[in-house]
């Protein structure tokens, strides 16, 4: 070694012989010391600035109404009000929508659409006092014709956004020669994200005209956005910053924009630091949900159970603006298919206008929905041809190299479904257990028993290509400690954890040498919202695209130094071999510094192979897909309706997973929360348009012992993505939660049983206790056994 | 008469001599002391995310109890430790025993609940010995995670407890007779009345004081847990005037064995009130586990639940069935009346200016006669009822001798259906008797559809809950229950 680099630094001990907290390893949270001392800051924890003001929103009260007045003199004479905003106040465009269409005002002015639609807001020096003189407002509203729900918007017809026509094949020809048809409906809420940390920004003014944001949101960059829109100046002007939210879900995808963009307005006319923050109620009804939707079926099927032709129309109640409705009703028609292979298909999607809150992103985007719905049909043929469902299931699996093209003309080259249902069958019991539960329900009138297995398939990537785009900032220091930071947003899923594992596994040093970061637009520019599951897929490449770059800094100067080829440079765990000699990560740092290698770089990674042309309805929307399946056991009792959810194993697939342990969780609550959708989560509006379920008193998301009693979840083995992932892993987020499908149709199939399964039950979601006893009082009725004999004579 | 309030911070004495009556314990928490590790996710009781522990003196124990910070007023915790999750470290900067377990079962994601199921879990681990399934699951059923599905939380609690070897060895445990002489220091027999302007908050120490406060301020919001006086701030920023809190009231904390039943304070919390409940009428037990979730039992009263008047609450339908009685106090005079006839019509009850609930009278049951009660939600755990049908039921021989039907949630009051009782007196208790009853319950009962059901739901349930009383006591085989003790189904 050259004298001239001499370093402080010891040799490194042979014995290391691994890096802790490397790729494929179970590896906890980075925060969970901090989330369980509550030392963990969101941004409501934030050391508050001196002279901070608060800001509340004022709302519509109608759901539909021209605004003829707004007096606001009482609210602006109410006391410590420092400011009182409206559209007048907006220095530039008054729009906060995602794709910027100028249909989403930040602050309505003469048209309000709907119920709880901010008006104006209110800047204070306590949030109590803002929140007191919102209440102060006037307004003369005359009142126009509300359209509150699908079947009105049917009827009414008009669309947020164009709708979308996937075809392949002459499905009405298909239908109509097919030896069965049948059609149907089939109706599913929506669905409110309940993050337990609330919409958040507090904005502060900086010099000129710059402005620092700290928004609780999956999309820094879009926030910077808006709000360089709102207040009409460039984006290096405005830094987003997010360290982690609590709890996102999708719902703070776009639905952060609006409270960023008012507190940042805010700070600057009073020219102080403002925070927003609205009262649980007021979030409910403010921000978009889950799109419900209505599907219209029809379909010709074989003897077999084998589907010949489909048809589906999908309607889906989007609220006032488009928001993301499009390309969720889009996602809606890419998983019509679920795992199932339609030779000949139509699907098309009617994005429909109401006058409610704009329903936006939900973890699975519209893939849900679609799932539901193929489900339905699988049953309904099912029940048609008396078979038992999952036989129809695996009757119409895609197949290898011959039935396997999408409905939007993308072949499905990774097909595993077939092979791990078939795993979930045999290890769940499947068979056996639903023969058991038919024994069980013939001797009890009262508790009925149901199971369902159902496959997840879900399509990974962003169908909008642009998204499909991740940076990272990697800074080595010279004391070897490295510094991380890259686009992608802590929501609680771990992609903090897993891209630091990433950087682990790249330089060989363990995780704590790897500092994690807040998100910030200062540090990376131009990134893409933390959804569509793409977030370590994405930052994991881009960071480790950053790493690659300084490591071959390091190669190339050890191997300049120490006069050897680059292959003789190699990266060991803590340490690094040049030649013959080893020296420590921190000492190969510090010698590069003092040679003058650039020890900070910056990654880029955009998803190969994908593209998608919407008005043709084909390409290559996905890069690859995620697979699962789930079996859930219910009983219900049929005198009112409640159930529990007995047992419900999982076999699902992460390829080579990043973080077992992080992946495991992503599934188990996945699951659960995709349970709730389809059973108590329920959105009910009344008859003037106001959400009435916008709190948790009313809006109920499964409790601790709702889970189910018996939940056995595994990660597919020997998987390995087809495609070249970040280490071979697969997307994890969104997937799991169309496991919770199960649920509901494991409810039907003990519904069912109250007329012997000879009629498709037909259950809707969400299947509350309610619409579980009006199936089971239907089927009684088209059964004739109303009157069940219940006890013993 | 004392005109501050006192209370342990942890273990340091805090003194407070100018607050608002219904300054809530998490606003001070958060904006006051900038104490920032308790969330808010709700302001109404329901989440968890706020939840803390209240240490009360027990004779010579600390007994720790989670509740509601958002919803609870910090005055009445008068006499009373707050722990939040930022006490529960050690000096040397560890995790507590229940941070660790839910660090390494992997219990937190986005961790914003994390630090109420901390507490939850904290109060769990001094509660009592040995919990099982049910009782780890009733410890969480009022806090929600949206993250975790819950099982790598449960899976903490469960190693928590084994870990656990009977008695909890923290700190807390090893310095818990110096924190009851710090308690009990606090206790006294004064008087305290805070707050200024119109805007004031007594909590008095005897019944009599009470009785005094209440005819010299006739329109003073009695407070007890403020599981529903609490949302009246929290959601619709009322401002109380004056607040005259129920718990220091010895007379009204206590629960009293007689001859005829149970003489239930006023004051006394569900969690309080169960187990002697339960003794007497099982099912009733499992309908109070099944009210709130252990945060709301913990603060909210029956006399509490009694008074409010709610059409939904569900120990009225219960109190109705069993023929408990009432008995309200007016500076020295007092009169009774059955529970049914407090109620007059929605949001109306037989309270006079100045008066107020002092006891309930519990009586025994009959020899023979059967309690039933059902509560009926979208979700088991922390939920308000769509309906809740409770019964007393006397069979001799096959006949109907005595019935008493009261349903909640099927009329702007808990009521009795008198038509379906007269369809099943001195009647032949035989499934024909029964869907004859179910029938006539529809002269009683025109129920309204809200958010929580349609009045076709709650009338086609509230017929159904007279069959399944029907096979539960007629067929000693049937299953007939999802959650809870199976066994009360038959007891």
């Amino acid at each position: 070694m050259p004298d001239t680099l001499n370093t402080p630094h010891a040799p490194a001990k042979d014995t290391a012989t691994g890096v802790s907290g490397a790729v494929h390893q179970d590896r906890r949270h980075d925060s969970a010391h901090k989330h369980v001392s509550g030392e963990a800051v969101y941004v409501d924890d934030l050391r508050e600035p001196a002279g901070l003001l608060h800001a509340y929103l004022g709302l519509s009260e109608r759901a539909h109404a021209r605004v003829r007045s707004l007096d606001l003199s009482a609210v602006r004479a109410a006391p410590g009000v420092a400011a009182v905003l409206t559209a007048d106040d907006v220095p530039g465009a008054n729009d906060i929508g995602s794709m910027s269409l100028g249909d989403e005002p930040l602050f309505a002015r003469d048209l309000v659409q709907h119920v709880g639609q901010p008006m104006f807001l209110v800047v204070a020096a306590t949030r109590d006092q803002a929140r007191r003189a919102c209440k102060l407002a006037r307004a003369d509203y005359e009142e126009l014709e509300p359209v509150l729900d699908i079947t009105a918007a049917r009827k009414a017809g008009e669309l947020v956004f164009k709708g979308m026509t996937l075809k392949r094949g002459e499905s009405s020809a298909a239908i109509a020669s097919a030896p069965r048809r049948l059609k149907g409906r089939v109706a599913m809420g929506g669905q409110d994200h309940f993050y337990l940390e609330g919409q958040i920004a507090m904005a502060i003014p900086g010099e000129d005209e710059e402005v620092t944001v700290h928004s609780s949101t999956q999309h820094p960059s879009e926030v910077q956005h808006v709000v360089s829109h709102v207040l009409h100046v460039p984006s290096n002007a405005v830094t987003v910053e997010v360290r982690r939210m609590g709890g996102a879900f999708g719902g703070k995808e776009t639905q952060s924009n609006l409270f960023a963009a008012a507190a940042a307005l805010a700070a600057r006319i009073t020219g102080r630091p403002v925070k927003l923050r609205p009262d649980r109620d007021d979030d409910m009804c403010i921000t978009g949900k889950r799109h419900d939707f209505e599907v219209d079926y029809e379909v010709g099927f074989d003897e077999t159970g084998r589907i010949l032709g489909i048809e589906g129309e999908f309607l889906a109640r989007c609220g006032f603006s488009a928001d993301v409705s499009g390309p969720i009703t889009d996602r809606a028609l890419f998983h019509a298919d679920n795992s199932y292979y339609y030779p000949d298909v139509t699907l098309t999607s009617r994005p429909l206008k109401t006058n409610t809150v704009s329903n936006t992103a939900f973890r699975g985007f519209g893939g849900p929905q679609g799932m539901v719905a193929a489900e339905r049909v699988i049953e309904e043929i099912a029940y048609a041809l008396g078979m038992d469902p999952l036989d129809v299931r695996k009757r119409n699996f895609y197949g290898h190299g011959e039935r396997d093209v999408t409905p939007y003309h993308q072949t499905v080259e990774d097909n595993i479904i077939d092979r791990l249902v078939e795993e979930l069958e045999a290890s769940s019991g499947y068979r056996e257990r639903r023969a058991a539960i038919r024994a069980h329900n013939a001797g009890n009138p009262l508790l009925r028993k149901g199971i369902a297995l159902t496959p997840v398939k879900f399509g990974i990537s962003f169908t909008a290509t642009q998204y499909n785009q991740a940076g990272a900032l990697v800074h080595v220091y010279n004391d070897g400690s490295i510094h991380l930071n890259h686009g992608g947003t802590e929501m609680g899923q771990g992609l903090f954890t897993k891209v630091a594992q990433v950087v682990a596994e790249e330089f060989q040093v363990d995780i704590e040498t790897v500092r994690i970061t807040a998100t910030t637009t200062g540090k990376v520019p131009n990134s893409s919202a933390t959804a569509a599951s793409s977030g370590s897929d994405l930052n994991g490449k881009a960071a480790q695209a950053a790493c690659r770059t300084i490591k071959e800094r390091l190669v190339a100067f050890a191997a300049e130094n120490w006069k050897v080829a680059p292959d003789e440079v190699e990266f060991l765990p803590g340490r690094v071999r040049i030649g013959t000699e080893e020296i420590t990560f921190a000492a190969m740092a510090h010698l590069a510094y003092m040679a003058r290698v650039p020890l900070s770089a910056t990654g880029f990674y955009k998803t190969p192979k994908i593209h998608w042309d919407r008005a043709k309805g084909q390409g290559r929307p996905f890069y690859y897909f995620a697979y699962g399946a789930a079996v859930s056991e219910v009983t219900v009792d049929t005198l009112t309706g409640e159930y529990v959810v007995d047992r419900v194993d999982i076999l699902h697939d992460v390829g080579k997973s990043l973080n077992p342990i992080l992946d495991k969780g992503q599934i188990e609550g996945g699951f659960v929360q995709g349970m709730g959708w389809l059973t108590m989560e329920e959105l009910w509006w009344d008859g003037q348009g106001r959400l009435r379920t916008h709190a948790p008193s009313t809006y109920k998301i499964p409790a601790c012992g709702d889970r189910p009693r018996i939940f056995n979840v595994n990660l597919l083995e020997n998987a390995r993505n087809a495609e070249d992932t970040i280490f071979r892993s697969k997307a994890v987020g969104e997937p799991p939660l169309m496991l919770g499908i199960s649920v509901l149709y494991a409810l039907s199939d003990a519904v069912a049983s109250v007329a012997g399964h000879s009629l498709p039950p037909r259950l809707d979601a969400p299947a509350t206790p309610e619409r579980v006893l009006a199936a089971i009082e239907r089927l009684r009725a088209e059964a004739g056994t109303a009157q069940p004999a219940l006890a013993p004579a | 008469m004392r005109t501050s309030i006192r209370f342990l911070f942890g273990d340091e004495l805090r003194e407070i001599g100018e607050v608002d009556p219904t300054l809530t314990v998490l606003d001070w928490l958060r904006l006051q002391e900038r104490r920032t590790g308790t969330k808010e996710g709700c302001a109404e009781g329901d989440c968890g995310a706020c939840t803390v522990v209240v240490g009360r003196l027990d004779g010579e124990r600390v007994r720790y109890e989670a509740v509601n910070a958002c919803i609870r007023f910090l005055p009445t915790l008068d006499g009373c430790q707050i722990l939040t999750v930022e006490h529960l470290k050690d000096a040397a900067g560890r995790l507590h025993p229940t941070q660790q377990a839910m660090v390494d079962c992997h219990g937190s994601q986005c961790g914003f609940c994390t630090p109420g199921f901390v507490m939850s879990l904290f109060a769990l681990y001094h509660g009592a010995a040995n919990p099982d399934g049910q009782a780890i699951d009733d410890a969480l059923a009022g806090n929600l995670c949206r993250c975790t599905g819950y099982a790598p939380i449960v899976k903490a609690a469960e190693a928590l407890c084994e870990g656990r070897d009977g008695a909890p060895a923290d700190r807390f445990a090893a310095e818990e007779a110096a924190i009851a002489a710090k308690l009990k220091a606090l206790q006294d027999q004064e008087m305290v009345s805070v707050g200024s302007g119109g805007r004031v908050f007594h909590a008095p120490a005897t019944a009599a004081q009470m009785a005094q406060l209440l005819l010299d301020n006739p329109d003073a919001t009695i407070v007890s847990g403020a599981t529903d006086v609490g949302l009246w701030v929290t959601k619709f920023q009322r401002v109380l005037g004056t607040v005259v809190h129920t718990g220091r009231v010895a007379e009204l904390r206590g629960i009293r064995e007689t001859e005829a039943g149970l003489e239930i304070g006023a004051a006394v919390t569900y969690t309080e009130a169960a187990p002697a409940i339960a003794a007497l009428y099982p099912d009733f037990g499992e309908l109070i586990r099944r009210i709130g979730a252990t945060q709301v039992r913990n603060m909210g009263t029956i006399g509490g639940n009694v008074a409010n008047g709610s059409p939904i609450g569900d120990t009225p339908p219960a109190l109705i069935a069993a023929g408990a009685t009432l008995v309200l106090r007016r500076g020295d005079e007092r009169r009774s009346m059955p529970v049914e006839d407090f109620y007059i019509d929605y949001g109306k009850q037989d309270r006079r200016p100045g008066e107020f609930v002092e006891s309930i009278l519990l009586p025994r049951p009959a020899a023979g006669a059967r309690f039933r009660a059902y509560k009926i939600s979208k979700r088991f755990d922390q939920d308000i009822s769509a309906l809740c049908g409770a019964f007393l039921l006397t069979v001799e021989r096959g006949t109907v001798t005595a019935v008493r039907l009261a349903y909640g949630g099927m009329a702007g009051i808990p009521k009795r259906a008198a038509a379906a009782e007269a369809a099943l007196a001195g009647q032949p208790w035989t499934e024909a008797t029964v869907r004859r009853a179910m029938a006539a319950l529809s002269q009683d009962f025109t129920p309204l559809s809200d958010m929580r059901a349609s009045a076709e739901y709650r009338a086609r349930v509230a017929a159904n809950l007279l069959m399944k009383l029907y096979v539960e006591t007629t067929d000693p085989a049937a299953e007939t229950r999802l959650v809870g003790d199976r066994s009360l189904a038959h007891a």
